[in-house]
């Protein structure tokens, strides 16, 4: 195994709410090799973003952390802002599913893209204008020069998460961090969006991590896919596996809650219940009330992660050896 | 006036919703017209599923709304069990709007935060005068039932439900005045997939039992055709392909519909094909002359731009509104 670019152990993330302190995380592994396209799935509440915000130090100071973030072979848990500031950007972008949260409404976007540069690259004048608009046709933008002056609400949605995509590469990061980057777009821009990504993959050889709800895009879009519920990594597989020959029941479920577009139509599985609190999370395995193969050894204890086939992890006492 | 036996429950003819706004969306920009909805046709019969499909700002609300008489129409007609639907807030359209009922994406911004769930299940009833009290109790107490939700739910708050739970209580009030036809406007887009799964499921039972028909707006193909009869593909105001989801989605005829379907991320297929539009759909307010898709249109040729298609049959059964579509191209 070459060694990985980001190393994700035993992560925890508890926030103090001021009435209580809720666990959010409770132990996440995760690793991502250079050059990698992995996939993080799950519903909303699973921990998909708190992963790597916590990961990357954006939580803030009612999160605390427990665990291990190495990057580089230094661990970012803990680490100073300085510190952390320097991987953000420089070696990690992350772009989140709504462009506002990236760009600032108040200024023109080759303003914004300007900075971006200088901060990462230092570079000023006509050499970050010119890179700035290089930057904006990279993602796709026509007639860039012109759109350097306009402001994000004279853009369209589409437009925008290409705006903010050419902010994360204006660092010439190593690896990319995309939450949702298409939830909010139409299928179509959304298509257009990973295509994009896809492209930039293939030139850069930047490693992506891509947190979707929808497994079709984790799956047309990356190598190897995650699937977290309720504050764990449930099944870690590569894509192929994943659909192929689920591990975990809430994986088997997701898939069987989907329908398909062609062939006949079956009625919809559905997972019966609904995502604990994290507050209130049931003993034992956290899937266990809403599981299928439920039994009664699964209350006594979270699963561990067990490797059920080379490169194939799977949080559940049946995984493995038992009952596949 | 007696209604033909079988009209359908739900004709609509030629619908035209157009706007007058500022060009540009400046205040002191010209006048231009925005064709939200720019002649959509169709029928639907009592107990079956109309899906309607397109991008966002593609008129399906629109059309929603004035299926009900929420909007007013700019032209066409709307004929429920082939009565001419009356305007918004005389009697008569009160009364025929007893039979339609909507549902909307956002069930939180649907209900009232400071009311118990069962009240507002009740409250379509005491608007209406129907029945007593304690009967208006009883039958709120049924519907939730029916809806999965159990007698406990009656008191508790919309914040203290989950998402999809807070959907069903939404179900429940749309279907406690025993509606023919419900609208369903993106009805589970903002629920997680394992949830969305449980209100699909649930909307099929309920159109057993009760020979719902639904009108059913998505942007996802696979859920429209889990629960269509029948879809219809908006693009700028207008349907460019309507008829069988099954056929439609296997063997899109209309280049906009191919696009769609293969803008799905399928995880069976890695590293296909994909038709990828180019840019973003055009504004309502300058909808491109001739075939309004020509200009994302990777086939279009010099016709496209001069005239537009109208929506004709093809040999399957389905509606086409392309000059290059299989079987018509001199029709
Ligand atoms: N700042 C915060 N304070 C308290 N709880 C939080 C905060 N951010 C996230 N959470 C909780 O952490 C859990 C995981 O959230 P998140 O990672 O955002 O889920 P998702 O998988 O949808 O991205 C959720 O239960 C959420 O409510
Ligand atoms: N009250 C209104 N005034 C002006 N334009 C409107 C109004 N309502 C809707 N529109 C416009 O009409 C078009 C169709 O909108 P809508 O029916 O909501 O689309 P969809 O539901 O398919 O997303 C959009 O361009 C929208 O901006
Ligand atoms: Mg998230
Ligand atoms: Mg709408």
């Amino acid at each position: 195994m070459p060694q990985p670019l980001i190393d994700i152990r035993k992560l925890t993330v508890d926030f103090d709410t001021g009435r209580r302190i809720v666990r959010a995380l409770h132990g996440v592994d995760l690793a991502v090799q250079p050059g990698e396209a992995v996939g993080l799935v799950g519903e909303s509440g699973s921990g998909k973003s708190v992963t790597w915000l916590a990961a990357l130090g954006l939580l803030g100071s009612r999160a605390r952390l427990g665990g291990q973030v190495l990057f580089e072979g230094r661990n970012l848990v803990g680490s100073a802002v300085a510190e952390l500031e320097a991987v953000r950007g420089a070696c990690i972008a992350m772009i989140f599913q709504d462009p506002s949260s990236s760009l600032d409404p108040v200024y023109r976007i080759g303003k914004q893209l300007g900075e971006a540069l200088q901060l990462h690259r230092g570079m000023a004048g006509t050499a970050a204008l010119a890179e700035a608009a290089r930057l904006l046709d990279r993602v796709g933008i026509a007639d860039a020069r012109r759109r350097l002056g306009d402001y994000p609400h004279e853009l369209s949605g589409g437009m925008n998460q290409r705006v903010m995509i050419a902010m994360a590469l204006a660092a010439e990061p190593q690896m990319l961090v995309a939450d949702e980057p298409t939830t909010a777009l139409d299928a179509t821009i959304q298509a257009q969006i990973l295509e994009l990504l896809q492209e930039i993959r293939r030139d850069t050889g930047m490693a992506l991590v891509l947190i979707s709800h929808d497994l079709g895009v984790v799956a047309e879009n990356t190598d190897r896919v995650c699937v977290m519920y309720a504050g764990r990594i449930v099944e870690d597989a590569p894509i192929g596996t994943i659909f192929a020959e689920p591990a975990h029941p809430y994986t088997r479920g997701l898939l069987s809650a989907l329908p398909e577009l062609t062939g006949p139509r079956r009625r919809l599985v559905a997972i019966p219940g609904v995502v604990p609190e994290p507050w209130n999370l049931p003993r034992g395995c956290s899937f266990a009330p809403r599981c299928a193969a439920f039994e009664a050894a699964c209350e006594a204890a979270a699963p561990a992660s067990v490797e059920v086939a080379q490169g194939h992890w799977a949080a559940c006492i049946r995984a493995g050896g038992r009952n596949l | 006036m007696n209604a033909p036996l079988d009209a359908p429950l739900v004709q609509a003819e030629n619908l035209v919703r157009h706007y007058r706004v500022r060009r540009g969306g400046r205040l002191f920009g010209e006048h231009a017209t925005l064709r939200a909805v720019d002649g959509v046709s169709f029928a639907l019969q009592a107990g079956r599923t109309l899906g309607l499909v397109g991008e966002s700002g593609c008129g399906k609300t629109t059309t929603a709304r004035l299926v009900l008489g929420l909007l007013t129409l700019t032209a066409g007609t709307i004929r429920v069990d082939g009565e001419i639907l009356p305007g918004a807030g005389t009697a008569r359209w009160r009364s025929l709007r007893q039979v339609m009922q909507m549902v909307f994406q956002d069930p939180l911004a649907a209900l009232d935060r400071r009311v118990a769930v069962g009240r507002q299940v009740m409250e379509p009833l005491a608007i209406h005068g129907i029945a007593n009290a304690g009967e208006r109790r009883e039958r709120a107490l049924a519907i939730l039932h029916s809806v999965g939700l159990q007698a406990h739910h009656f008191d508790r708050y919309p914040h203290e439900l989950s998402g999809g739970q807070r959907q069903r209580v939404v179900l429940a009030r749309a279907l406690i005045l025993s509606p023919r036809l419900l609208v369903c406007d993106e009805p589970i887009s903002a629920l997680d997939v394992s949830i969305q799964a449980q209100v699909v499921n649930l909307l099929l039972d309920l159109q057993a039992e009760r020979g719902l028909a639904y009108l059913f707006i998505s942007h996802d193909l696979r859920m429209v055709r889990q629960v269509s009869h029948e879809v219809a593909v908006m693009y700028l105001g207008r349907i460019v392909e309507q008829g069988d989801p099954d056929l439609l989605f296997a063997a899109p005829a209309h280049p906009y519909t191919q696009a769609l379907v293969s803008a799905i991320p399928v995880a069976t297929e890695r590293g296909r094909k994909r038709l990828i539009l180019k840019g973003d759909p055009p504004n309502p307010v300058s909808v491109p002359p001739g075939c309004a898709f020509h200009t994302r249109c990777p086939m279009a040729v010099a016709r496209c731009r001069a005239e537009t298609p109208a929506l004709r049959l093809l040999d399957d059964g389905r509606r086409v509104a392309c000059h290059l579509a299989p079987g018509m191209a001199d029709a």
